[in-house]
């Protein structure tokens, strides 16, 4: 960028540009605050039950009570299941779509199954899963991977073959193989379809986690939070969700750094 | 020896679909010699891009031979090179890595080929551009890049299936002259598929006119300009040009 250059109404419009970003960083912010001073005002004034809806300043000191006693492990035992979760699903849906592309037969023969287990809720497999696997992380794992596997497969074998039927000709003219077209072709033009799977597949993987931690675990955010509810502890189901989202962001972050270093690398 | 380069001998094809068969090609016949310049021009739907792809090898025919260089072809030939409408360079490579793709897919990126490439490029002033992106190239370099591309392989035939239709009308005349110029520096034979009659009789030395579904040869026509140093742009002012013209609008037309 050459700044000496810059005219006045060029200036002006980045000024503008500028004060606008400000301006909606500033009102989020404000929003926030603003949300959780009213929720500590009216918990204190006691005009709603502190009991029932916690308040910012019990969250607080249940976080940092909970700092010295296992917290941290809680969140290590979720982020874990999540990421071997999102791992698994993601690898064996794409491996999955690349044997539906390479055969049309299965694919066709596969379809009606695939259609059917993508509309079924897969919470409802919960109670096989655990009769299957036991009780416990491999249970929750499962779990994830059921969540997040279908849409995998069906995305990626969606994007495999829609890619260019010109690029596949093209690349057929040179006679290449059936690998070679996968390689050279069919997965570099899915790279986004790829990363939009990630994406989804994240958030996904986080949902089958905190169903299997609902429904098995020992420990792990879900597991806070079933307890906390059972032993009516909103002050601990409060901080559990809160530190819950702050995860997902995380990982949701993850992803997208991810993304902006392949994009890169291609550009 | 023959000195036709292709000859095409009894190409049928009909395709099969629930409802029936149709025939799109009908006993083709048609021989090229080397160096020739051939258009195909016929109404649309009438089969001239599915004779390309037989000839290319990408769809299978009914009945029929194609003889290269003397040679029986079955399939995919290595010395058949194939252009389409769309330039088809893969957006996530290089030029450069864009244009050896056939000899990568091929296993044939040797030194001299490289070397091979890395001259196309130079002559034909993609040199400096070999580690931009296609999306930062013109159209007309973009096409140029994957002419080169095809011609990386060293062909002897070059296909062009309606290569330039996808371009604006004056990149496309541009490239038009690029891509004849390019050939026959390079002393490649070319059929062109095409549906637009004035680029047919500016690129050829000879034009087939087909006929509509079930496709026949239905007259060849030999392109002929009284000049010297003839382009596919300046043959376009001669009376000639009119006149040739006039004769393949109305076979087209009349009997469609």
């Amino acid at each position: 960028m050459d700044n000496k250059n810059i005219s006045a109404d060029r200036k002006k419009y980045l000024r503008k540009i500028r004060i606008n970003k400000i301006t909606i960083l500033i009102t989020q912010i404000l929003l926030l605050v603003a949300f959780i001073a009213l929720w500590e005002i009216l918990a204190d004034a006691k005009i709603i039950n502190s009991f029932i809806t916690s308040s910012p300043s019990r969250i607080l000191n249940t976080f940092l009570n909970m700092s010295d006693s296992n917290l941290m492990m809680h969140i290590g035992v979720t982020v874990y299941e999540t990421i071997i979760g999102f791992i698994a699903g993601t690898l064996l849906g794409v491996i999955i779509a690349i044997l539906l592309w390479w055969s049309e037969f299965l694919s066709k023969v596969l379809e009606p199954f695939l259609v059917v287990l993508s509309s079924l809720p897969k919470t409802a497999l919960g109670p096989i899963i655990i009769i299957w696997v036991g009780a416990g992380t491999p249970a929750i794992i499962v779990m994830a991977i059921a969540i997040s596997l279908v849409v995998t497969i069906l995305d990626m074998s969606n994007g495999f073959l829609n890619t260019d039927k010109e690029k596949i000709k093209m690349a057929k003219s040179f006679n290449a193989s059936k690998l070679q077209l996968l390689t050279k072709i069919v997965i570099p033009s899915n790279i986004s379809t790829f990363i939009n799977t990630l994406k989804v597949n994240i958030g996904l993987s986080l949902v089958g986690v905190i169903t299997g931690e609902f429904l098995v675990s020992k420990a792990g955010l879900g597991y806070l939070i079933v307890y906390g509810g059972q032993v009516f502890q909103l002050d601990l189901v409060m901080t559990s969700v809160i530190i819950l989202g702050i995860v997902a962001a995380i990982m949701y972050q993850s992803v997208v750094i991810l993304e902006k270093i392949i994009l890169r690398e291609k550009k | 020896m023959s000195k036709n380069i292709l000859s095409v001998k009894n190409i049928t094809k009909i395709y099969q679909a629930k409802n029936g068969e149709t025939i799109a090609l009908d006993n083709i016949d048609l021989d090229i010699k080397k160096g020739e310049f051939v258009s195909i021009i016929g109404p649309s739907g009438c089969g001239k891009s599915t004779l390309l792809s037989i000839i290319a090898g990408l769809e299978e025919k009914n009945t029929g031979e194609i003889y290269l260089d003397g040679k029986k072809v079955d399939g995919i030939s290595s010395e058949i090179g194939y252009m389409l409408q769309k330039d088809s360079l893969l957006e996530w490579r290089t030029i450069y890595n864009n244009v050896i793709l056939g000899l990568e897919i091929r296993g044939i990126k040797t030194k001299e080929n490289e070397e091979y490439v890395n001259n196309l490029l130079k002559k034909y002033n993609l040199y400096e551009f070999k580690d931009k992106y296609p999306t930062q190239l013109s159209g007309g370099m973009r096409q140029r890049a994957a002419l080169i591309r095809t011609l990386a392989v060293k062909p002897k035939l070059l296909l062009l299936d309606e290569a330039f239709s996808a371009l604006d009308y004056q990149t496309r005349i541009m490239v038009t002259k690029d891509v004849y110029e390019i050939l026959r520096e390079e002393g490649i034979t070319a059929l062109i598929v095409t549906h637009d009659i004035s680029e047919s009789i500016s690129l050829s030395d000879r034009v087939v006119v087909l006929s509509k579904r079930p496709a026949k040869i239905k007259a060849i026509h030999e392109i002929k300009f009284d000049m010297q140093n003839r382009t596919p742009i300046n043959c376009r002012e001669r009376p000639e040009f009119s006149k040739y013209f006039d004769t393949l609008w109305k076979e087209l037309d009349i009997n469609g």
